[in-house]
């Protein structure tokens, strides 16, 4: 791993001009995504500005009809949080089943989010649930903020500060593990709201995707017979030393009945 | 070099680290606390294990000055004197290691448990247990000492 300069600022402000000031500066939440990049040589920022000594940025507010959870929420707080698995119980299931015990200790909503791995569970819970990315400066509807692989419209000295996840009627997350790394080879987040149906994908593809076609049937006839039948193509599907493209296509439909089934 | 200072196992350390250096290679190299092992290097195996804060986490994966003002406990910081924590005495009696390359971590990692979850089921240890590897014993023995070892903990540390 290459050095690097550390900051740890006390305020959102000081992070910002932090980012402002360096070369090529990254945020450094938990570090459970961003550290391993780092030994692995993968990037080799010339600052790193912690956000450990921030204040405020771990709180979990209910707004009625939305739960706003801070960057900074550990997945083992998301998961052990009695608001969250009160309102929304897939969400506090799928934090509790991110990585493992010591990985939910570290790992943030907030960096998990703004690192936007392709086999990481939050990218199918925001966009599933429909959740909007709250950072600095403006909000970020899911739908947008995830692009293809480590890809966000995040601008460089902007910060994740919040994840609001509106109140759906029913939800439930299923996924198929790497049973080392307990990244998703592929999660289904299917969720029923104000907003209809939704169905999002994570570890199969270059990134979370929703299945339209999915979304339909389910809206038309909430069973899991309802989306049997429905497979996704393996045009573009990861494929890698675990599963191959047209296996992971094939856990997509899976784990879609499964999410379906645990909606209840 | 920035300089960090944390409490380690109650005693109050500083040092001048790199921004780069892992806590964990701070508390092998610069304390010489090298009960704290490295196994896969890729926060997946748990022998890294130690207490921040109260938690368990994975000392390869967290960096020495990410941990300024932390309170950290590692292995060493278990036992009092001769006598071995109760975690300890469970994995000596219930043969709960072979090569003992992982029982720091699960030991570590296994007090956590019993501290959030005084009783756990077998279910509830195997399940705690993912982040923690071991290639000698099947794990059957590390889920009977985890077990003996909640109940000599009666509730907590």
């Amino acid at each position: 791993m290459d050095d690097f300069q550390y900051h740890a600022p006390s305020s959102v402000d000081g992070v910002l001009s932090a980012l402002r000031g360096a070369d090529d500066g990254k945020v450094l939440a938990g570090g459970m995504s961003l550290v391993p990049v780092l030994k692995l040589g993968m990037a080799a920022p010339s600052d790193l500005v912690s956000l450990r000594n921030v204040p405020g940025l771990s709180d979990i507010e209910d707004h009625g009809h939305c739960l706003k959870i801070g960057a900074c929420c550990t997945h083992a707080q998301v998961a052990a949080s009695s608001v969250v698995q009160e309102r929304i119980p897939a969400l506090a299931a799928m934090a509790g089943r991110i990585g493992d015990p010591q990985v939910r200790n570290c790992g943030t909503i907030g960096g998990s989010v703004a690192h936007n791995d392709p086999a990481a569970d939050y990218p199918a819970a925001c966009v599933g649930l429909g959740a909007t990315i709250i950072t600095d400066r403006r909000k970020i509807s899911s739908d947008d903020f995830f692009g293809s692989m480590f890809e966000t419209p995040l601008e460089e000295d902007e910060l994740v500060t919040a994840v609001c996840f509106p109140i759906v009627d029913r939800a439930a997350y299923a996924k198929f593990e790497n049973p080392a790394s307990k990244y998703a080879v592929a999660g289904v987040m299917v969720a029923e709201g104000d907003d209809g149906v939704r169905v999002a994908v994570t570890g199969a593809g270059a990134g979370v995707f929703r299945v339209a076609e999915m979304e339909a049937a389910l809206a038309d006839d909430f069973s899991a017979d309802a989306v049997s039948g429905i497979g996704v193509s393996s045009d573009g599907l990861l494929s890698d030393n675990v599963a191959g493209a047209e296996y992971r296509a094939h856990l997509v439909t899976v784990m879609a009945k499964r999410a379906v089934e645990a909606c209840g | 070099m920035p300089a960090v200072t944390m409490t380690v196992n109650g005693v109050s350390r500083s040092a001048d680290v790199e921004g780069r250096t892992l806590l964990v290679d701070f508390l092998r190299e610069q304390l010489a606390l090298t009960g704290t092992h490295v196994g896969c290097d890729t926060s997946q195996c748990g022998a890294c294990v130690v207490h921040m804060n109260g938690q368990s986490v994975k000392s390869c994966t967290c960096l020495a000055v990410d941990a300024d003002g932390a309170d950290v406990t590692t292995i060493e910081g278990l036992a009092n004197g001769a006598d071995l924590h109760p975690m300890q005495e469970a994995f000596r009696e219930h043969h709960g290691l072979q090569c003992g390359f992982c029982t720091p971590g699960m030991v570590m990692s296994a007090i956590d448990l019993v501290n959030r979850n005084p009783s756990p089921s077998e279910g509830e240890v195997r399940h705690w247990l993912d982040g923690n590897f071991c290639r000698c014993t099947g794990y059957h023995n590390i889920v009977k000492a985890v077990m003996a070892g909640a109940d000599a903990m009666g509730g907590g540390s």
